[in-house]
């Protein structure tokens, strides 16, 4: 893959795009070469979060943060994180934003700490062209722009996340690519990578990534 | 039509839509609340009324007489909420109203947590509300399926005048799958009793619910009565899956199905012959369907996010014929295929010789 991760990587989008199975896949990759932190920002979203991988960021020493009462029965739209200390541990940080522009603007009161990484922080816009039957590029370039007003920060490049969960193969990433040129233009933002299924082709605008995020019934009894 | 990866909520408010639902009236509440969040972005776009009421109890009783007007009318909510709501959905069911209500089903009793459950099973089943009647149960087991009986429910709805229950959970409403709508024309069904103005031309229509008389009043519930014999011999509708030469049925509804069809695979893999046989209509019960289905059978393990409500309609349906074990997970947590998997190879240890329990 061309594109470098920079110390900070902020990932945003509508919600349900896949930022979460994203946010694992790389921090398993960035962890091959240094150590990382994943933030669990998402206030939208009591289920399937980035909070459910404790246990394997746990075993593979990957740091995670979560708001404090993420997985319980309080659904309680608080962030409490110490972002400074947490940029300043030297880790390359990940940050999985909740959907929507709901979910980017309790990110805002960072913002000041971000402009301090601005030359090595990215902030990414996932997109999943799958996610409505009539989603169109320019209703994906909207979200941005409410993302962005809602946080007061700017994205910094497009991932194409485009996917049918467990159905997903290298055609449906393949049918996406006509979308993601006219997201491209519509926003001005470069796509810095394509997530692609295992055994996709090699490319050098792709990026693996394993389906985390898995149902009850896709964990077998064996 | 292609397929697109929604949330079981957004496919629901999505499917609801294109059935022709003109107005939904919800209060929020997780796990439900995407229903509620899509249709306010997307009903008054295509020609519907999205109206968030003060609360449950109102919302019912709009979804009441949005339906009395004739037109396709929706509430959502989930467990707690829910209860609320009883009062209105007796109201409507004894008003022979049909609308669709959706229950997002979470952990209880009480205000209980916001994670999957299937406790409301009975309530769905046997005690919407006060009073005798019956109403119309759904129970998904996918996204997919979620879309297709959203449509069904509302035909069903309309064909029978009564209220339709989707039960879908947490886990069915917040999980993602690819989904296809299906293309079909919105088909409306004449209805002559809906209060929509009768422009002097006819008598004026009264939906009501108040008998002051018990000779009428009974007459009244003995006539939708026969029309529940209609349902029972109509609708009911159910999976059974390697079933044939089961020495162990597993039963099962929604999401705890699902997971239950991974560890009957994963049994026969492990040379136990196991089956499984899933409700869709819940009311109507698919009685014929699950004795079909048990009868090679040995034992019978019913799986359900719940302490064992399901249960109980297994046994009497099958007259307790076979032991009918149970295995269950409660308050928001969900049985993994392993857990199940142990509990058939138990029940197939302990096969004829234990009691009915």
């Amino acid at each position: 893959m061309n594109y470098s991760f920079k110390k900070i990587t902020i990932l945003t989008g509508h919600y349900g795009v896949g930022k979460t199975n994203l946010a694992v896949n790389m921090a398993m990759y960035l962890r091959r070469t240094g150590t990382v932190s994943v933030v669990d920002a998402d206030i939208v979203n009591p289920y399937f979060r980035t909070a459910d991988f404790k246990r394997l960021f746990e075993d593979n020493d990957i740091t995670s943060f979560c708001p404090m009462y993420a997985g319980t029965n309080l659904d309680t739209p608080v962030l409490d994180f110490d972002m400074e200390n947490i940029i300043a541990s030297g880790d390359r940080v990940i940050i999985d934003v909740g959907g929507d522009d709901a979910g980017a603007f309790a990110l805002g009161r960072y913002r000041h700490i971000f402009q301090k990484y601005a030359n090595n922080t990215d902030m990414l816009y996932v997109f999943n062209m799958y996610r409505r039957e009539d989603f169109s590029p320019q209703e994906a370039a909207g979200i941005l722009r409410d993302i962005e007003g809602a946080c007061g920060m700017k994205c910094t490049a497009l991932v194409n996340n485009s996917n049918l969960g467990a159905e997903t193969d290298f055609d449906t990433v393949r049918s996406s690519f006509e979308f993601g040129r006219e997201l491209e233009g519509l926003t001005g933002l470069d796509t810095a990578f394509t997530a692609v299924p295992e055994g996709s082709p090699q490319n050098e605008g792709f990026f693996e990534v394993k389906r985390m995020v898995e149902l009850p019934w896709e964990r077998s009894s064996r | 039509m292609s397929k697109v990866l929604m949330k079981g909520n957004e496919a629901l408010a999505e499917a609801a839509m294109r059935a022709g639902c003109k107005c939904f009236f919800g209060y929020p509440i997780t796990p439900q609340t995407e229903i509620s969040a899509y249709l306010a972005k997307h009903m008054a776009k295509r020609g519907g009324v999205f109206l968030q009421a003060e609360s449950e109890i109102a919302a019912i009783n709009m979804t009441l007489g949005a339906a009395a007007s004739g037109v396709r009318a929706m509430t959502s909510s989930s467990s707690p909420g829910i209860s609320l709501k009883s009062e209105g959905i007796s109201y409507i069911a004894a008003s022979d109203l049909p609308c669709v209500i959706v229950n997002v089903e979470r952990g209880g009793p009480g205000l209980g947590g916001i994670q999957p459950a299937q406790s409301d099973y009975n309530q769905a089943v046997k005690a919407p509300g006060h009073g005798d009647f019956h109403m119309l149960v759904f129970a998904p087991s996918s996204v997919q399926e979620t879309v297709d009986m959203t449509y069904l429910a509302f035909d069903m709805a309309d064909k029978y005048r009564m209220p339709a229950m989707i039960l879908s959970d947490g886990l069915m409403g917040q999980m993602m799958e690819p989904v296809e709508f299906p293309d079909r024309e919105v088909n409306p069904v004449e209805k002559p009793w809906a209060c929509s103005g009768h422009k002097n031309k006819r008598e004026h229509n009264i939906i009501n619910s108040l008998y002051l008389k018990p000779d009428i009043l009974e007459d009244s519930v003995r006539s939708r009565y026969k029309r529940y014999e209609q349902v029972e011999n109509e609708l009911p509708d159910a999976e059974s899956y390697l079933c044939e030469d089961a020495d162990i049925v597993v039963t099962g509804f929604g999401a705890a199905a699902r997971i239950a069809e991974t560890a009957v695979n994963n049994a026969r893999e492990k040379g136990i012959r196991a089956g499984l046989f899933r409700p869709k209509t819940l009311y109507p019960f698919p009685k014929k369907e699950l004795n079909e289905a048990v009868g090679n059978a040995k034992a019978i393990l019913d799986v359900e996010m719940n302490m064992g409500q399901m249960i109980d309609d297994i046994k009497l349906y099958t007259e307790c014929r076979l032991p009918v074990y149970f295995y269950g997970r409660t308050g928001g947590n969900i049985p993994s295929a392993e857990e199940i998997l142990h509990e058939i190879e138990v029940c197939s240890m302990k096969g004829e010789k234990a009691e009915c329990r």
